[in-house]
């Protein structure tokens, strides 16, 4: 498994790698509570992105209509279009809940856990994660009211 | 025939027993691939063995014999199989072919409907985020496939978890995981025997992908919280109640992925491979055997006619010319 080459992000292509990099600036804008700056998310996305390549991504996004954005400062700051995402999620939610038998071409991420998992899982994770917290917003400071410099 | 025509149904119930139970100690990748390939022989080697048994006891029914133009004495003298075990057999087989029927027809609608639902979902990019508090993810596979996270999971994961939980599922349309799931469960339809296989070959899919994204990550850490605190996340805001039969796969996951990745070994591999070739050998001996016993009962029935002929000269050979297959070493005797 440490032998793949396409695993390296200068093997990927392009248009994949593009690809992945909308994909974390939608999981970043969907996982935060304020819409957030350029900026901002490129330092909640990993490796060393350039500046540039988010703006980019962003403006892609939001001429797609996934993202509004409003003006911060001397740029803006975007938040995710979520009229779509609720229309799906009430069918999605129709689906999952009656867990219907096309629940079985879904590869979910995590199963459901019985009460002595949870607590086993507790322990490794304090064991491993250092202290337990009730979620990742607490350990990031957001910057909400930072400017940026946008075009 | 004797023996060998029920080698690769021992097989199959032996692979059924051990490869769930070896299959996730073992390196993900591997293993996944080692159960596709078990559960691919053995179901083939169930049919193949129910077929030829099947086919023993419908050799010794005269009507068949008359179409085969094979004798029913030769066959029975060669004591192939008794008519009760022949007949369970072809009632296991029409049992395994109509299970497989409904299993693939059921596996091909889902398939295409996740298919119309991955162009269904908003947007154009591989994530589709839905709008809702429920932490849920899933990879939905199709042509390209989607990501579809809710809003809930992103929002009780860090930055780096994001990271690997993007990973995971992207890892799981790369390789394509569906196609394993969807073998399993047919195979599974052939042979109720080998649903274990499935439920352990979900298992290794989840590690495979865990795997791939501690690659990606760098940092099998990160992944084993992300895991965990998804998993603790959909607990806690599942209101119906948590079933205990999942039997711990999350822990077992965090628990491997907070070890070292694991040893590749051979051993397991080569017992399994060496298992595979002997259901394949002895599936094709018996298949010889079997069509030996037919080519003697043609060669008998043949000589029954040609005694029939010879002692009442007018008449003709009641099946013509019967001997010219089959038995190139026997002497021509037509016309």
């Amino acid at each position: 498994m440490h032998d793949r080459k396409s695993d390296e992000p200068g093997a990927t292509s392009g248009r994949r790698a593009r690809g992945e990099l909308e994909s974390g600036v939608l999981a970043a804008l969907y996982g935060s509570d304020e819409p957030l700056t350029a900026r901002q998310v490129k330092d909640r996305l990993p490796g060393d992105l350039a500046y540039t390549t988010v703006l980019t991504i962003l403006s892609r996004l939001h001429d797609k209509g996934m993202l509004v954005r409003h003006r911060a400062g001397r740029g803006y700051a975007y938040a995710p279009a979520r009229d779509e995402a609720t229309h799906t999620a009430d069918r999605m939610r129709s689906l999952l809940e009656h867990g219907t038998d096309r629940e079985a071409v879904l590869t979910r991420f995590v199963s459901e856990l019985s009460e002595a998992d949870e607590q086993l899982l507790q322990r490794l994770l304090s064991e491993h994660g250092g202290p337990q917290q009730g979620g990742p917003q607490h350990g990031e400071p957001q910057h909400t009211g930072r400017t940026d410099e946008g075009p | 025939m004797l023996i060998s025509v029920y080698v690769p149904l021992l097989i199959t119930m032996v692979v059924a027993v051990f490869a769930p139970r070896a299959a996730p100690l073992l390196a993900p990748r591997p293993a996944a691939w080692s159960l596709v390939s078990a559960a691919l022989v053995a179901s083939l080697g169930w049919l193949g063995s129910l077929a030829l048994l099947a086919f023993a006891g419908l050799a010794q029914l005269p009507e068949v014999a008359e179409e085969g133009r094979w004798s029913v004495a030769a066959v029975r003298a060669s004591d192939p199989v008794y008519l009760t075990v022949a007949g369970i057999a072809a009632l296991a087989l029409l049992a395994s072919v109509t299970g497989l029927a409904v299993a693939a027809t059921r596996q091909l609608r889902h398939l295409r409907w996740a298919r119309r639902e991955c162009r269904l979902l908003p947007g154009d990019t591989e994530l589709a985020v839905l709008d809702m508090e429920l932490p849920e993810a899933f990879a939905l596979p199709g042509a390209p496939g989607r990501i579809v996270v809710s809003r809930g999971m992103l929002r009780c994961l860090g930055d780096r978890e994001r990271e690997a939980l993007l990973a995971h599922e992207r890892a799981h349309l790369r390789c394509r995981h569906h196609l394993f799931q969807t073998l399993w469960r047919l195979t599974a339809a052939v042979n109720p025997l080998l649903r274990p296989l499935s439920g352990a070959g979900g298992f290794v899919l989840e590690r495979w992908a865990d795997e791939e994204a501690a690659v990606r990550v760098g940092d099998r850490t990160v992944v084993a919280r992300a895991v965990g605190r998804a998993a603790l996340a959909t607990s806690a805001n599942r209101s119906r109640p948590a079933l205990a039969a999942t039997g711990g796969a999350v822990p077992q996951r965090v628990r491997a992925l907070l070890a070292p990745p694991p040893p590749r070994r051979a051993l397991p591999f080569v017992a399994g491979a060496a298992l595979l070739v002997m259901c394949c050998a002895s599936l094709a001996d018996a298949a010889g055997d079997s069509e030996q016993m037919i080519e003697t009962a043609q060669h008998a029935a043949c000589v029954t006619a040609q005694a029939a002929a010879t002692s009442a000269q007018p008449l003709v050979p009641p099946h013509g010319p019967c001997c010219a297959h089959g038995r190139p070493d026997s002497p021509p005797h037509q016309h």
